[in-house]
């Protein structure tokens, strides 16, 4: 019987050349042309949000900067002008600058942020030939008016991928526990992307990891 | 000797048509070999592919088709990087070892002509009959195991040369494995040679003209085809059997020091011996360009057909063996090269040659065919019993002397 299981095992191969059927079904993508789409938790570069008003959020505080494990992020506060602020507050980040070279997008710095104002995308198709691109400064980082992120130039943003970039979401989401099954974790403020509650771990695989 | 039995030379064309024609026929062989080696690595790697659920190579051209001339390109323009340690001569030249007897195999197959059932399996060039293959020497067939012997030199001296120990023991398993198999690679075939009575490739192709019955296949009963596939499988360091690579457990092995376009040397060589080799098989035992010749067309052109099919079906049962099989461990490669083909192959050729005799006498000692057979196949499996008992008493020799025994 074993010769027979030896030619079963060319039954199976032939069986995956027909890729209409479900064991010969194709996996891979071609990537660059077409592709899939993203893990909702997935972190990639950051975006700096602002209020309805347009202000900016970010207060200049640096508590990002504090926590960054790899020491990709330099911040600067000022004071606001009182005549015609930029935040709301009394100071806000004059410069903002993240090294994409040095960050591992472990997300810390949106956990940090008091005011929210630090979120990240999911974009992480982006590239540069220069050690100067590599460093986003406060314009390249702020949203747009819409509250959409920019699209740079040596950014690969597909329509639509910009719907859900507000994708903030802790490294670490208590989301995940059974109690907080349910709330929404985060100030529904966030001018764009505002998302559902996650439905918690009872029903995540049902939402389905893609 | 060296003009063999094409009619070209025997007839009376001059000697500048001769030189005319002859260089035509190795400018396109040459030619086709290579592109059809191209055609086959992308063939082997979109087939491979489809059977793991990928695309496989799709951005090179349609398809992917030009993945293997960009790969080329791209090893053409590497560094040629030759290690301080090694042999330096030795190193440059042992990648033509692998890749001129691969080429030269090819000559000796029938690739086209009129292999229909009258036909002579000639075909008429330029107002000159000849063969559709380069050379038709006497000696044919050994002219293939020949070949295929020279070409574990380019194994060894590329391990040998290399100065790193790692690709030696590359090379010493590698020549190993090809030397054992070579025997019986070689005892199948001269069961296809008893019943055809030739060496010559041409005359093994045209002696299975007239169906299937006739063809290699059969008339050796088989058993030969069966242990000349797998030793060709061996032979060739492909899948199940490509022990010697083995690019997920080991270093490169043989070939580990080479870089730039003398990799590309060895990496064509092994997939053009599987074209040769499969055309090999295809001559030996699917009646070469024989088949069905509907009346219409050139005929050559009817046997190029069936002879590109078959090698091509022959070419793609590698592939799906790639994508199939798990490799043996080497000892169990070994004791089945040495103690399950060898006899099994060295067992059939007794056989035959026992019948054939049996045939040649007639019926003058009052036995009967059937008789000669039961008692030859009682014996060989008696032989057989034997030797499968002498291994086993020797592995639990071995088991008591405590040495490791492995399956």
């Amino acid at each position: 019987m074993s010769m027979l299981n030896f030619f079963k095992g060319f039954a199976v191969t032939f069986g995956k050349l027909n890729h209409a059927t479900k064991s010969g079904k194709v996996v891979t993508t071609s990537y660059p042309k077409e592709k899939r789409d993203k893990p909702p938790r997935l972190h990639g570069r950051h975006v700096l949000n602002r209020y309805d008003d347009g202000m900016e959020k970010c207060i200049g505080c640096e508590l990002c900067a504090s926590v960054c494990p790899a020491n990709c992020i330099y911040v600067r506060g000022a004071d606001n002008d009182p005549t015609q602020p930029t935040s709301p507050g009394e100071r806000f980040g004059f410069i903002y600058e993240i090294n994409y070279l040095r960050c591992i997008h472990c997300d810390l710095c949106v956990e940090a942020c008091p005011t929210q104002a630090i979120t990240e995308t999911k974009l992480f198709e982006f590239s540069f030939t220069d050690r100067k691109q590599a460093i986003y400064t406060k314009e390249e980082l702020v949203v747009d008016d819409t509250g959409k992120p920019q699209h740079l130039p040596w950014e690969d943003w597909r329509p639509g991928e910009d719907e859900h970039t507000s994708a903030w979401m802790r490294a670490t989401s208590p989301s995940g526990a059974a109690s907080y099954e349910g709330k929404v974790q985060w100030a529904a403020e966030l001018g764009y992307g505002t998302r559902a509650p996650e439905k918690g771990q009872s029903k995540h695989n049902e939402e389905g990891n893609q | 000797m060296f003009a063999g039995l094409d009619p070209l030379f025997l007839g009376d064309a001059g000697t500048i048509e001769i030189l005319l024609i002859v260089i035509l026929k190795v400018v396109i062989a040459f030619a086709l070999l290579l592109v059809s080696v191209m055609l086959y690595i992308w063939w082997m790697r979109k087939f491979i592919g489809a059977m793991q659920n990928r695309i496989g190579p799709s951005r090179a051209g349609p398809f992917g088709i030009l993945q293997t001339l960009a790969d080329g390109i791209k090893l053409f323009f590497k560094e040629d990087l030759i290690p301080n340690q090694s042999d330096k001569l030795v190193f440059k030249i042992a990648p033509f070892f692998s890749i001129v007897p691969a080429l030269l195999v090819f000559t000796v197959v029938p690739v086209a002509g009129d292999f229909s059932n009258s036909g002579d399996g000639t075909v008429t060039w330029f107002g000159n009959k000849t063969f559709v293959q380069l050379a038709d020497p006497h000696i044919g067939i050994l002219f293939v195991l020949a070949m295929s012997s020279i070409a574990v030199y380019g194994i060894m001296l590329a391990g040998w040369s290399s100065g790193s120990k790692y690709p030696l023991l590359g090379s010493v398993r590698a020549s190993a494995q090809m030397v054992s198999y070579e025997a019986a690679l070689g005892l199948a075939l001269v069961a296809v040679l008893m019943k055809t009575g030739t060496l010559s490739t041409h005359d093994i192709a045209l002696s299975q003209n007239g169906g299937i019955t006739n063809w290699g296949l059969v008339i050796t009963g088989f058993i030969p085809f069966i242990v000349f596939f797998i030793a060709t499988t061996a032979e060739l360091n492909s899948p199940p059997f490509d022990l010697v690579e083995a690019e997920q457990e080991l270093v490169g092995g043989f070939h580990t020091e080479y870089s730039s376009i003398r990799f590309a040397l060895f990496f064509m060589a092994e997939f053009m011996n599987v074209i040769t080799m499969s055309a090999v098989m295809v001559t030996l035992f699917f009646g070469g360009p024989g088949g069905y010749y509907p009346s219409f067309g050139p005929a050559w052109l009817w046997g190029l057909f069936w002879f590109v099919g078959k090698v091509f079906i022959f070419a793609s049962i590698f592939v799906w063996m790639r994508g199939t099989l798990p490799r043996p461990r080497y000892d169990q490669l070994m004791d089945f090269g040495w103690k399950i083909l060898i006899p099994l192959a060295l067992g059939w050729v007794l056989l035959l040659a026992t019948l054939d005799v049996f045939e040649d006498r007639g019926n003058d000692g009052g036995l009967s065919q059937i008789l000669v057979l039961i008692i030859s196949v009682t014996t060989l499996t008696l032989l057989a019993g034997l030797l499968m008992k002498s291994i086993k008493i020797g592995k639990q020799r071995r088991e008591l002397e405590g040495e490791e025994v492995f399956g």
